[in-house]
C-alpha cells in the first residue's frame, strides 16, 4: 500500500496530524541539544566555582595538584596554543593563497584540498602519536612546548587552510581584476586588494582552531609531557589545563581542583567562540553591504 | 600617427574563434569607439591590448598575429606585462571602486608604481579628480569609501584611478551603460577634453554616444571587424551592408 498524496486516500494520518508531530520531534531534537549544553555548563560552574578564586589561579599547584592552584598550567596552554597558531598560521594561510590565487582549479588542486580535509579528520591522539615520534623521539625535541606546539599546529593545520580559502574566496573577482589593470603585480594584488577584505574570515578559522587547541588533550600528553613547573624555555615540559584535568580525574588526586580547571577551560574556550562569532557577525554584515 | 597595431589578430577561447583576423590602426590623441551587438568581441579587443586576457581562468586562450604599442609588440618575449597595464589603462562596464577611501583607490596604482611622499599622492588626487570632473563634489571628503558613492560618481572616481597611472591610452568597456544621461553627459565630455593628452578607446553599445564622441569608429560582428573609419563617413555612408543595418537601428 502507498500512500498517494494527490487523492489523500492512502495517508495513514491527517496532515494535520503529521504537522503536530513533526513540530514536537524537531523541537524536541533542539530542546535536548540545549539542554545538553546547559547542562554541562551549569554541571561545571556548580562544581567549579567554589574552587576558583583568584588564589586558585595564580597559585602553584601542591601535593600533586591535591591543593595549591593552577598557574602554570594555565602559563602553559596559553604558551602551547599561541606557539601552535603562531606556527600554523603563515602555512595554512599560505597554502590558501597559493591554491585560489596561483593555481586554477584542477585534478591537483582538488586532491589537496581533499587531503586536507581528510587530515582534519584524523583523530587527535593519532596527531599524538606522530608527534611523539617525529618530534619528541626522532628529532630528540622530549617532551617540549616545541614538540607540543608543532603537533598542534599540524592538527589545526587543515582548518585553518580551508577556512581562509573559503574568506578569500568570498572576495569578489573583480577586486583582482581592477587590482591588476592598475599595474599591480599578482602578489600586490593578493596583498592589497584581496587579503583585506577576507581578513576577518581568515581571522574566524584562526580563532576557531584556537579554541581547538586550547581544549586538546590527546595529542599533548603524547607531546609536551606532564611537567607542573613553570617553563623557562621552549624545551622544557609543560602541563595544559586540559592535561591537568585528565589526571587529577584520571589518578583521583583531587576531583575538587579538577572541576576548577575544567571551568577555567571552558569559561576560556567560551570567550574565544564569542570573539570568533563577533568576527563572523562583522565579516557577514560588511558582505552584506555589498 | 598610429598608437596601436593590430596585425591579424586571432584569439579563441578552448579552440571556439572569438576574434578572427583583426586589423585595425588606433590614432594617437583620437577616440575610438568600438560599436557592435553583444558577443561580437569588443570587450575581449580591450583586454587583449593590456593582457588582462593573460587572467582567464575558466578557458584556454590562444592567439595569433600581433598587436604593436608604439611599435613594440605586447607579446614580445620579454614584453613587461605590469608596465603594459599602466600605458593602457582600463575602466570596466560596472563601476569597481575597492572597497577603501577615495584617496586610497586614486592612489593604489602610483603606491604600486613606488609614490609614496604624501605631497606628491595629494597632487595626483586633485589633477585627476578634477580632469574627470569629480573634485568639487569630492573634495570635502576624500576619506569617504569609494564604494558609498553614487553609480555615476563612482565611475568618475574609477576614470580618475585610471588617469592616476599617466597611462598613454585609455580603454573603456561600456563605461556608461549603468549611468543616467547627466553623468554620461559628463563622462563624455571628459574624454573630448583630455582626448589631446590620451588616447582614447571607448566600447559602446550606444551607437549614438559613438558618434557623439568619438573620431573613428569601428564595427565588430561575430568576432570579425566588419569596418574601420572615420566617425563622419560610417555613420552617414558605411560601406558595408552590416555596417549600414546596424547603425541605422535594424538590427542589434
Amino acid at each position: 500500500m502507498t500512500p498517494s498524496t494527490s487523492s489523500g486516500q492512502w495517508r495513514m494520518l491527517s496532515p494535520k496530524a503529521t504537522q503536530n508531530i513533526m513540530r514536537l520531534v524537531l523541537g524536541l531534537a533542539t530542546a535536548i541539544t540545549v539542554f545538553i549544553l546547559i547542562f554541562i555548563i551549569l554541571f561545571v560552574l556548580i562544581k567549579g566555582v567554589p574552587v576558583v578564586d583568584w588564589k586558585f589561579l595564580t597559585d602553584f599547584p601542591h601535593k600533586m595538584g591535591k591543593a595549591g592552584g593552577i598557574f602554570p598550567t594555565i602559563v602553559g596552554t596559553f604558551v602551547l596554543t599561541v606557539l601552535a597558531i603562531v606556527f600554523s598560521t603563515p602555512l595554512g594561510v599560505g597554502a590558501a593563497i597559493y591554491l585560489t590565487e596561483y593555481t586554477k582549479e584542477n585534478t591537483f588542486t582538488r586532491i589537496i584540498r581533499f587531503g586536507a580535509e581528510c587530515l582534519a579528520g584524523i583523530p587527535s591522539i593519532i596527531f599524538g602519536l606522530f608527534g611523539f615520534i617525529l618530534f619528541v623521539v626522532y628529532l630528540q625535541m622530549g617532551w617540549s612546548i616545541i614538540s607540543g606546539s608543532l603537533t598542534l599546529a599540524f592538527m589545526v593545520l587543515p582548518t585553518i587552510m580551508r577556512t581562509a580559502e573559503e574568506a578569500i574566496k568570498t572576495v569578489p573577482y573583480s577586486y583582482r581584476e581592477v587590482s591588476q589593470s592598475l599595474g599591480a603585480t599578482r602578489w600586490e594584488t593578493v596583498r592589497y586588494a584581496v587579503l583585506p577584505d577576507a581578513l576577518p574570515g581568515i581571522a574566524t578559522g584562526i580563532i576557531l582552531s584556537m579554541g581547538r587547541a586550547i581544549g586538546e588533550t590527546a595529542a599533548v600528553i603524547f607531546t609536551a609531557g606532564s611537567s607542573m613547573r613553570l617553563p623557562t624555555s621552549i624545551f622544557d615540559s609543560v602541563r595544559t589545563m586540559s592535561v591537568h584535568f585528565y589526571i587529577l580525574s584520571r589518578e583521583g588526586v583531587s576531583m575538587k581542583n579538577a572541576y576548577g580547571t575544567a571551568l577555567v577551560l571552558v569559561v576560556s574556550i567560551l570567550a574565544i567562540n564569542l570573539a570568533a562569532y563577533w568576527l563572523m557577525q562583522r565579516f557577514v554584515s560588511k558582505h552584506k553591504r555589498k | 600617427m598610429n598608437k596601436i597595431q593590430i596585425k591579424n589578430f586571432n584569439l579563441s577561447f578552448d579552440r571556439r574563434p572569438s576574434l578572427i583576423n583583426i586589423n585595425l590602426d588606433v590614432e594617437e590623441h583620437k577616440i575610438l569607439g568600438i560599436i557592435g551587438p553583444a558577443g561580437s568581441g569588443k570587450s575581449t579587443i580591450l583586454r587583449c591590448i593590456n593582457r588582462l586576457i593573460d587572467m582567464e581562468q575558466v578557458s584556454r586562450v590562444t592567439t595569433t598575429g600581433d598587436i604593436q604599442i608604439g611599435g613594440e609588440s605586447i607579446f614580445a618575449r620579454h614584453a613587461d606585462v605590469v608596465a603594459l597595464r599602466r600605458r593602457a589603462g582600463i575602466i570596466f562596464a560596472l563601476p569597481s571602486p575597492l572597497p577603501m577611501s577615495i584617496y586610497d583607490n586614486i592612489c593604489y596604482g602610483p603606491r604600486r608604481n613606488g609614490v609614496v611622499r604624501k605631497a606628491q599622492l595629494d597632487a595626483i588626487v586633485e589633477k585627476t579628480l578634477t580632469e574627470a570632473s569629480l573634485w568639487g563634489e569630492v573634495k570635502d571628503r576624500l576619506n569617504l569609501m569609494g564604494p558609498s558613492l553614487s553609480g555615476g560618481q563612482q565611475q568618475r572616481l574609477c576614470i580618475a584611478r585610471t588617469l592616476a597611472l599617466e597611462p598613454e591610452i585609455v580603454m573603456m568597456d561600456e563605461p556608461c551603460s549603468g549611468l543616467d544621461p547627466i553623468s554620461t553627459a559628463k563622462i563624455e565630455e571628459t574624454m573630448v577634453q583630455l582626448k589631446s593628452k590620451y588616447t582614447f578607446i571607448i566600447v559602446t553599445n550606444n551607437t549614438k554616444q559613438a558618434a557623439r564622441v568619438s573620431d573613428n569608429v569601428a564595427f565588430f560582428l561575430m568576432g570579425e571587424c566588419v569596418e574601420y573609419g572615420a566617425s563622419s563617413q560610417m555613420f552617414t555612408v558605411p560601406k558595408d551592408q552590416r555596417t549600414n543595418d546596424y547603425v541605422s537601428g535594424r538590427f542589434g
